[in-house]
């Protein structure tokens, strides 16, 4: 067993060598990325004056966070579906759609939906344009699939013996739904939730494909910033993105450990 | 019947949604797939043609003789399996003893362990294979540490070979091999493991004849969440690859973007979905059964 434990150790230095350098090479003067010069945040204010790149970053985030919603919607419900309904006609093939899109290669994902827009747009004149709209409908396509996961987990997890009581008690399964189970399930739809909105924020590919001239997301901004060759203001970026997600995630565990009284928390909301 | 009636309106908003969005474009890629390239927007020629009743088949198998002839697609298919499998192997001998070491921790430390793992994915895909870059170039920090300690004299090249590939996608997907191995052995009875011990089995026969066959599942499911994706990659090949390294994904994108060979790149990636068509269909029973599904 010691050996499993250097192994851990290992994996996360490797996991975390590339972000600390990343971190330290953000503050360094020299458009060098690799030789330290002095100690400088001067590319945090290039950083802020790149105009491209704070439009690029609110049109993630608006894509992002509609994205996450929309899935949340679907992928709850289809979770329900396969976890409660049982068979179906057409069951085998819902399932597989709602799977595939896990393991999908972006490449395929992103020029098979660009086709559909085009032929679309050929057939019944819709859609006119692609750009942020196109964005966001491929985006819940593939993030159903991860929502899905997340919640139906947590929906085979729980305690079915509530929901027969308040059907028992009366309530119909609509009601049984909105007072028993979703609320039960709301940590998981929240993580799903989370997790969409990371992966949409996070896309360059498929985005690539389907958007249009005028909408470059984030990611499309900092890709074709890469291409042209290492550029501390990217570290610079990294570095605000690793905080941002170091001080929400520590929140959210910390917040769930000391609430959840299984591991231990006391629950008191003082 | 008025129960089916009634589920209907649930089933139909998600499962309209992916037949459109999902399936639906897989048609439309392999009739483009059929087509000619066309100098006009959208670069492609119709497959049949309706004109005064008359009904004209157009399409035809060029695109795919044409990937059949040309050895670079070939090979570029064979060179990201090769690659993707390699990594897969990599990533599990790396990923497989983490879970288990997560597994074995006490359950309080559990939960932040897996947080660490996950953490460096919440950030962007992108910006962590970029930081390779900086990593690995030759005048980069790694070369650099290993020539200031006189290791090496001069740099060894690895930014724009196959390793700077294997490193890319081990490191990007990582995670996605931890997660579901972790998943399976901590669901594993210890006593089990106790029995084994106390009928005097050593650890290294304990671990082979139980610990092993039971995570069997998790092993296939973290193997194809690396495997399949990774086949397709485009990123990690087009920032740490060189140019000779043939990956299809990046394939794809070049004969899409750069060429604007609409009709050669569906070909491509119908092939490339054929296949991938197995695997998928076998990680697809896996995950369903792994959630308890019937499919």
């Amino acid at each position: 067993m010691k050996l499993t434990k250097i192994m851990l150790g290992f994996g996360f230095a490797f996991l975390y060598f590339p972000l600390v350098i990343l971190v330290i090479y953000s503050f360094n003067e020299s458009r060098l990325v690799t030789v330290w010069s002095e100690f400088s945040v001067k590319w945090y204010f290039e950083l802020f004056k790149d105009e491209q790149l704070i439009n690029g970053f609110l049109l993630s985030l608006r894509i992002a966070s509609l994205t996450a919603c929309a899935s949340v919607v679907f992928g709850t419900m289809a979770s329900y579906i396969l976890v409660k309904f049982g068979r179906f006609p057409g069951q085998t093939i819902f399932s597989g759609l709602t799977v595939a899109p896990l393991v999908m290669p972006d490449v395929i994902t992103g020029l098979s939906l660009l086709l559909l827009f085009v032929g679309l747009n050929e057939l019944i004149g819709w859609p006119s344009a692609r750009g942020a709209t196109t964005i966001w409908i491929a985006h819940v396509t593939f993030c159903i699939a991860f929502v899905t996961v997340v919640v139906s987990s947590r929906l085979r997890e729980m305690d079915g013996s509530l929901e027969e009581a308040a059907m028992d008690l009366g309530a119909g399964p609509v009601k049984v739904f909105f007072y028993i189970t979703l609320p039960i399930i709301m940590p998981a739809i929240m993580s799903g939730w989370l997790l969409a909105f990371t992966l949409s924020l996070d896309d360059l590919v498929i985005a690539s494909f389907v958007s249009g001239p005028g909408a470059s997301t984030l990611p499309m901004v900092i890709y074709s910033s890469v291409r042209l060759g290492v550029s501390p203001k990217i570290n610079a970026l990294a570095t605000i993105f690793v905080v941002c997600i170091l001080i929400s995630s520590t929140a959210s565990w910390w917040l769930a450990n000391r609430f959840s009284p299984a591991s231990g928390g006391t629950g008191k909301t003082t | 019947m008025s129960f089916l009636r009634r589920r209907i309106w649930v089933i139909l908003p998600p499962y309209l949604w992916l037949l459109i969005f999902f399936a639906l474009p897989f048609a439309f890629i392999l009739k483009i797939s059929l087509a000619e390239t066309a100098v006009a927007m959208p670069p492609y020629g119709d497959i049949w043609s309706w004109t005064s009743g008359k009904f004209e088949w157009l399409g035809s198998l060029d695109n795919f003789r044409f990937l059949l002839d040309d050895e670079i697609y070939v090979l570029s298919y064979l060179n990201s399996l090769k690659l993707a499998a390699i990594s897969t192997l990599i990533a599990l001998l790396i990923g497989y003893p983490m879970a288990l070491a997560i597994a074995r921790m006490p359950e309080s430390i559990r939960s932040f362990m897996l947080l660490l793992v996950i953490l460096p994915s919440w950030t962007s895909f992108l910006i962590r294979i970029y930081a390779w870059i900086g990593l690995l170039k030759n005048n980069g920090l790694i070369n650099h540490l290993l020539m200031s300690i006189g290791v090496i004299d001069e740099p060894i090249v690895m930014l724009h070979t196959n390793f700077a590939i294997y490193v890319g996608i081990v490191y990007g997907y990582l995670p996605f091999m931890i997660l579901p191995i972790y998943a399976n052995l901590v669901k594993l009875d210890l006593r089990l493991i106790e029995a084994a011990q106390d009928l005097g089995a050593r650890p290294a026969r304990v671990f082979f004849s139980i610990t092993l066959p039971l995570s069997l599942s998790g092993i296939f499911a973290g193997c194809f969440l690396v495997f399949i994706p990774s086949v397709g990659e485009f990123i990690i090949p087009d920032l740490l690859g060189g140019p000779d390294t043939l990956m299809i994904g990046k394939t794809l994108w070049q004969e899409f973007f750069t060429n604007r060979d609409w009709p050669v790149a569906s070909a491509i990636a119908v092939v490339m979905l054929a296949i991938l068509m197995v695997p998928i269909y076998i990680y697809r029973r896996i995950e369903l059964k792994r959630l308890g599904i019937e499919g």
